[in-house]
């Protein structure tokens, strides 16, 4: 912020008690008027530009975006095909691909009055460029399945996420910053939550509810992954409120949602993007494995666990001469997309770190500080 | 307060909030499985019982009866809990006590082996890294276990099975991929016995070792870096201290500590991941019935697997936890805070 001269009405220059004349002293400082585009550019750069410029100096961090998002760009496309534009069949048919994307459906049967074109069965991996990863033995096209389950599974991601660090961040904040009474009635109902295992409770609780929507299904599996996040906010909380500069906000007499918001929240950024990785990670890992050993019901390619599921189940993959192909091929995707999750929150630590932004614009800062540890033990 | 007091409370309010938890979502099940042991009682009274009899089959089996209104049922269940009954289950076709008492102490072997191999490894291996800092044993430990930690522990397990247990090498013969134990194996302290327990829990612990020693381990390195800078090594290190002493009981053992809560959390990770895991292996823990339950909605078998996990976790953490004081002593202070 520029300080705005207070003795310029008249122009006059008048001596000031330091020596100087107050021309002399502000004179590159203009009052400079900040304006909503002004505003808003400066909003876009502190919080776009400048972290999306240190995440991709740092090769985890470069490296896990462009994981995440080619998912996402291929969640996009195979979303906008389902719902009938195909751009990603128009592409590919430009390209010239032996490839396109179409329902991954049986050979057998028809539906809606449509027989399925299947492809000849049991094709392996690599051999045929029209179904590049190989048939299942009912003529699927296991790419076409790999890629059709995506878009859902990202759902379920976003979902889980969102609802943990929500959760996370309120329980977390609220307790933390009010204390007393307040604190212990939500710290003990956490403790309660982090010490029952998810994936038991997960799978008792659909068989209650038996979801079918991908945003359930993702909250209903980080149903207690948000309280050691909450946690660890908590006690975070409970040293950033003695700081003096929030002491300072609350004898000004700011509100309290208010200084939760402007002094406390951006403090826990870090823990909160790291958290949100690893409760996205803990959705693919359980959702998988739900579908994988049909805990979840499904009648088409839902999931990638589905895959595994039709292999394991009713190929027996898992036997000594069992199709191996059909496990491995849905796997592949499941250990990418939490590669990239891990890579992006290895990097995050240094994303929000004041120390590191200040270096990267410039400034000098020799101190090799070592990086805080944010990550949460282990999920 | 006393530490010890609190946490024991608190380890008996979250008992008593799993059991009733348990007991809401029983209730919730759908009426059909609940109709199952009706059914059921019905059928092995004969058609001229007296309903009270029946009643009373069916209150023995489910621990409360689906028709008693809500407070009845309530104190039905937890009475039948607290004298240590969790009913009968059609699918198992016997007591769950006695198939709980068999499944349980399995499922912790596995889990222990898996916890014991996942910390000796992980801690080894961090502290050396941090010795090492930037040498390329270092780096490529640092991405290996980057990799790793991003496959889930089934997927191991699947890539266990097929190319280590399926594999007929010198050693790779040696791990069996399905069961507890061979067919001909007689329980009893005898080398065999013991020998065979241990093959066959090893890839099952292996598939959870595998996955998630990377980030203990770069969890552990990351703390020694830290505590390598403190003045009191250096301090230490001035007096002449032998660097084994300075390594173990002042690195160590402060790099260790903030890895307790780690510990705690991969217990009840991986007593839940059983139920998955144990699937794969066909190994008969606890784990191992929730899919039977599941698959026939069997309500009884789902809630004593749910509540047995829950409450070895429970337990286990509860007494892992009052160990953490031998560790660390300043936590006996409790509220109060660090004493300056």
């Amino acid at each position: 912020m520029k300080v705005k001269p207070t003795e310029d009405e008249d122009g006059a220059v008048e001596l000031r008690t330091d020596g100087g004349t107050s021309d002399q002293m502000f004179e590159d400082a203009d009052p400079t008027d900040v304006g909503p585009l002004t505003q808003a550019k400066e909003i876009l750069y502190e919080g776009l530009v400048a972290p999306a410029k240190i995440a991709w100096s740092d090769w985890r961090t470069k490296t896990g975006i462009v994981i995440l998002g080619t998912f996402v760009l291929i969640a996009v496309l195979v979303d906008l095909h389902q719902n009938g534009y195909t751009i990603l069949n128009d592409f590919l048919g430009l390209v010239g691909s032996p490839w396109e994307l179409t329902e991954p459906s049986s050979a057998f049967g028809c539906s809606n009055g449509e027989c399925a074109q299947g492809y000849e069965r049991d094709r392996k991996p690599f051999q045929n460029w029209e179904t590049p990863l190989g048939t299942d033995p009912e003529g699927r096209d296991i790419l076409a399945g790999v890629v059709w389950a995506t878009p859902r599974m990202l759902r379920m991601v976003v979902a889980g996420g969102v609802f943990s660090i929500g959760m996370a961040t309120i329980v977390g904040t609220v307790s933390g910053y009010k204390g007393g009474t307040t604190d212990q009635v939500l710290m003990t109902l956490t403790d309660i939550a982090l010490s029952i295992p998810g994936l038991p409770l997960v799978i008792v609780l659909i068989a209650v509810i038996n979801p079918s929507s991908p945003y359930i299904i993702g909250v209903v599996i980080v149903i207690n992954v948000w309280a050691g996040l909450a946690r660890t906010i908590q006690s975070q909380v409970l040293s950033l409120r003695e700081q003096s500069y929030v002491e300072a906000s609350r004898t000004m007499g700011i509100r309290t949602p208010k200084i939760i918001q402007k002094d406390i929240l951006p403090n826990l950024m870090p823990y909160i993007m790291v958290n949100f990785v690893y409760s996205a990670r803990r959705v693919i890992y359980d959702s998988v494995g739900l579908y994988f050993l049909g805990f979840l019901e499904f009648e088409t390619i839902a999931n990638w666990g589905v895959m595994m599921n039709w292999a394991y189940a009713n190929q027996g993959a898992l036997t000594q001469s069992g199709p191996r192909y059909l496990i491995i091929v849905p796997m592949a995707p499941i250990v990418l997309l939490s590669f990239g999750l891990i890579l992006l929150s290895q990097g995050t630590d240094r994303l929000f770190n004041p120390r590191v932004r200040t270096r990267h614009e410039g400034d000098t800062v020799e101190e090799e500080e070592e990086e805080d540890q944010v990550q949460p033990a282990m999920v | 307060m006393n530490w010890y007091v609190k946490r024991t409370g608190q380890a008996l309010i979250t008992l008593w909030a799993v059991v009733t938890l348990a007991f809401f979502l029983t209730r919730q099940m759908p009426g059909s499985a609940m109709e199952r042991y009706v059914d059921r009682a019905q059928q092995n009274l004969g058609p001229n019982a007296d309903p009270a009899q029946i009643r009373r089959a069916v209150a023995d089996q489910m621990m409360f009866h689906p028709d008693d209104s809500f407070w009845e049922a309530y104190s039905t269940y937890m009475e039948s809990l607290l004298t240590g009954n969790l009913g009968y289950s059609i699918e198992a076709g016997d007591n769950l006590n006695t198939v709980m008492a068999d499944a349980i102490p399995w499922t912790l072997f596995v889990m222990a082996l898996a916890t014991f191999g996942l910390f000796g490894i992980s801690l080894a291996l961090g502290a050396i890294m941090a010795y090492k800092e930037g040498s390329l044993f270092d780096l490529s430990n640092t991405l290996v276990g980057m990799f790793t930690t991003s496959i889930p522990y089934y997927v191991a397990g699947v890539l266990l099975i097929i190319y280590v247990g399926f594999g007929d090498g010198f050693v790779t013969q040696h791990f069996p991929t399905r069961d507890r134990l061979p067919h001909t194996a007689s329980p009893g302290f005898n080398l065999d016995f013991v020998i065979a327990a241990f093959s066959h829990a090893t890839l099952p612990a292996l598939s959870f070792i595998l996955t998630a020693y990377g980030l203990l381990a770069l969890s552990m390195r990351g703390n020694s870096i830290q505590v390598l800078g403190e003045d009191y090594v250096r301090v230490a290190q001035l007096r002449g201290l032998p660097e084994r002493r300075i390594a173990l009981r002042y690195v160590g053992r402060n790099a260790v500590l903030p890895l307790y809560t780690s510990l705690l959390l991969s217990i009840g990770f991986m007593m839940g991941a059983s139920v998955i895991l144990e699937q794969i292996f066909n190994y008969r823990g606890v784990g191992f019935w929730m899919w039977r339950a599941i698959d026939v909605m069997d309500v009884t078998l789902m809630m004593a697997v749910f509540l047995m996990i829950t409450i070895s976790v429970v337990l286990a953490t509860f007494f892992a936890d009052l160990t953490y004081g031998f560790l660390d002593p300043r936590i006996k202070t409790g509220d109060e805070g660090e004493a300056y």
